[in-house]
């Protein structure tokens, strides 16, 4: 390959790592360049395929909520570079601990399509095994899991293993006091965890100005972590940090901040109304900024086939989607016994009682019809 | 048989539990070098070390998320909250997170972390270090909720509570820590044997149900009633979520008459549950309403008047007059 390179740009104090730029253009950088030399075009082109895939699935979670196959969707339109960048640097055995939004990363751990949908259809109160991908099911509360995170560093550095933890959260997340005593636990205990922060510039209505007046990078070397401050939209750039992040973290010189400056296109959830609360124009101004647009435009320029690339990866949103809406058609509603079961994990007189006399309560409908049949 | 105090007995069932499991690590504020405010881990990081003997940052929050973390990674964190008072910045991760885990992961994820709480006034401290919590994480599902009154139970309890695959809210009676008694560390208790109650004294005339703190308070009161030939039937509940409702009922079944006594608050609290459910399943048994002895609806009170609010034995009696109908204080015009 032999990419274009703009080595002229200054980097002042609020310059972003950035490895390709909105237009497509690769620029030199030397932190991050060295973490990213095997992404040749073809590696790239997968990256590709895999943001266009998100993007569907993502429609398709939307379509399905509007179609009334969901109870709610959060949309992850905009944020491709930052869950495919970070999601396809982890290890089989690094540990995630996601917020709700995560969809891309989960899709990265290969979590099947019932299990992406199965929470938001109401049909369970989450997706997927943990243990199975290696990923907590969703967090609603803000911030909650990032102090399971830094737990689970810390049980990572007790037992020795070389694998890492990541946790994922937005920027309104940064103003919980469980994300910043997350942080201080991992600085004390030295814990292998990596801190994953899409800053997409909306907490609901509440731009990031309300969260913070300065980097939320910067809070984070506060507390004594090591921070990159990357373009989130950007995926190369994303992979480059969050591998540089997972090698610190690796060799015990204690926990890393990512802030990925991207943005969020869409709404909060298909129950909010973006138009109440943000500018058209800073629409149109991220809209330039899209991460698939320029990954096209790099490998347009890198002399890739884009019509057959286009095809590849129209091909496999497609058969996501198509997966995805298979797994709805098909998925069995829950079992009444479902509101008992797991509650605990072995017997509790109380609810044992209530279980049992709802069951009695329902049998009683039963005998009622077979009376009068 | 050994003699120890409460809090000996404490220390003995966590080193127990330490050496049975090397998943086993104890978390908390102070824990390691000072052995805990109350010294209930004196000695323990010397032994097994500062990765087993966590002393933590000061934040309740960080303490119970990070033993969750480390719990989803394979260990079996008993945490130590320093006093009741402090145990609210952790709620959110008690009631949200660690309760309610195993459902959330449908199975998949268990999550045995036990939180040691010293619980309930009567040592003259300043506010937040003498509250009764239990009914907040008695009403949360996913959570099991239990209180030793004795030195035996002390030590076999916490390490059944540690042994458990759920999570544990651990009520240890503070004032209580420096009573001593005879305690089997020989002994292998019955499977299940954590959520039982124990008939503490069996009488004929009146059941009395007490935990933690006031289980020494009510057989006092119950060896005063002797005097005036009323025979009380002396419940130590133990378990507070699940409830052994079966020995309640057929202790009332029996007496017909009942009192429950706590130092919480009364309003919302393990009393009302008691009663209503007891009324429930034995209301044909019963001579006389339930009868609550409790603490009041206040925030815990200063030293110099926390004697008015602690149910002491004259409040249980005047509380038993009542319900066998020879008097005790009215309950006014809207009782």
């Amino acid at each position: 390959m032999s990419p274009t390179f703009d080595s002229t740009a200054d980097p002042g104090p609020d310059a972003l790592l950035q490895i390709v730029g909105p237009d497509g253009t690769r620029h030199l950088c030397p932190e991050l360049d060295p973490w990213v030399t095997d992404i040749d075009a073809d590696a790239l082109e997968n990256l590709y395929i895999d943001m266009v895939s998100i993007r569907r699935l993502d429609a398709e979670g939307t379509a399905l909520q509007r179609q009334g196959e969901l109870g709610l969707w959060a949309p992850l339109l905009g944020q491709e570079a930052a869950q495919i960048g970070s999601g396809r640097a982890l290890e089989n055995d690094d540990f995630i601990f996601p917020s709700y939004r995560e969809h891309g990363v989960a899709y990265c751990r290969g979590v099947a399509p019932s299990d992406l949908l199965r929470m938001w259809r109401g049909a369970a109160p989450s997706g997927w095994n943990p243990y199975e991908v290696n990923m907590a099911n969703q967090q609603i509360v803000i911030g909650a899991q990032t102090l399971h995170a830094a737990g689970y560093a810390m049980g990572l550095r007790f037992d020795g293993s070389s694998a890492a933890a990541i946790t994922y959260f937005g920027d309104g997340a940064t103003s919980q006091g469980d994300v910043s005593e997350a942080m201080v636990f991992a600085a004390s205990y030295q814990s292998p965890l990596v801190f994953f922060c899409q800053n997409n510039q909306w907490a609901i209505s509440e731009p990031v100005a309300r969260q913070t007046t300065g980097h939320i990078a910067d809070r984070a070397a506060g507390f004594g972590l090591a921070t990159w401050r990357v373009d989130g939209n950007d995926v190369i750039a994303v992979m480059a940090a969050t591998r540089a992040a997972l090698a610190h973290v690796r060799t015990g010189s204690g926990p890393a901040f990512i802030e990925a400056l991207t943005y969020r296109m869409g709404a909060h959830t298909t129950a909010d109304d973006p138009t109440r609360y943000r500018d058209a124009l800073e629409l149109e101004e991220w809209a330039a900024k899209d991460p698939l647009d320029r990954v096209a435009a790099h490998l347009d320029g890198l002399g890739s086939d884009m019509n057959a690339l286009k095809v590849r990866a129209d091909d496999a949103a497609e058969k996501l989607a198509a997966g995805l809406r298979e797994a709805i058609t098909s998925m069995p509603d829950p079992e009444v016994s479902d509101l008992f079961a797991h509650v605990y994990s072995h017997d509790h007189a109380g609810l044992d009682e209530q279980r049992d006399f709802h069951q009695r309560y329902l049998r009683s409908f039963e005998s009622t019809a077979e009376a009068t049949a | 048989m050994k003699s120890l105090t409460f809090s000996q007995a404490l220390n003995t069932g966590l080193r127990a539990s330490m050496e049975r499991d090397s998943k086993v690590v104890l978390m908390g504020e102070d824990i390691g070098k000072l052995g805990g405010v109350f010294r209930i881990t004196d000695g323990l990081q010397k032994d097994f070390g500062q990765h087993r003997v966590i002393d933590t940052p000061l934040a309740e929050s960080g303490i119970v998320g990070t033993a969750i973390g480390l719990a989803f990674r394979g260990y079996r964190p008993v945490v130590e909250i320093q006093f009741d008072g402090f145990v609210y910045p952790a709620f959110d991760q008690i009631v949200s997170q660690l309760a309610k885990m195993h459902f959330r992961s449908r199975g998949n994820v268990k999550l045995p972390v036990t939180i040691r709480i010293p619980f309930g006034g009567g040592i003259g401290s300043p506010e937040h270090h003498s509250e009764s919590p239990e009914a907040y994480f008695a009403h949360t599902a996913g959570l099991r909720v239990v209180a030793p009154a004795n030195p035996q139970d002390a030590y076999t309890m916490l390490q059944q509570a540690i042994a458990d695959d759920d999570p544990v809210i651990f009520l240890e009676p503070k004032r209580r820590y420096h009573t001593r008694g005879e305690v089997d560390t020989e002994l292998i208790p019955e499977p299940g044997s954590l959520y039982r109650a124990k008939v503490a004294r069996s009488g004929k005339d009146l059941t009395l149900v007490a935990y933690g703190p006031l289980v020494k308070t009510a057989l006092d009161a119950a060896t005063a009633a002797e005097d005036e030939g009323i025979d009380i039937e002396v419940i130590d509940l133990r378990s507070l979520s699940p409830v052994d409702f079966a020995t309640l009922n057929a202790s009332v079944r029996k007496t017909g008459r009942l009192v429950i006594t706590h130092e919480a608050s009364r309003f919302g609290g393990l009393g009302a549950e008691l009663a209503a459910s007891i009324t429930e399943s034995c209301f044909d048994y019963l001579d006389h309403a339930p009868v609550r002895v409790t603490g009041f609806d206040i925030p815990y009170p200063p030293a110099k008047l926390e004697s008015h609010h602690l149910p002491d034995l004259d409040r249980i009696l005047d509380g038993v007059d009542r319900a066998m109908r020879r008097g005790g204080t009215s309950r006014g015009e809207e009782g």
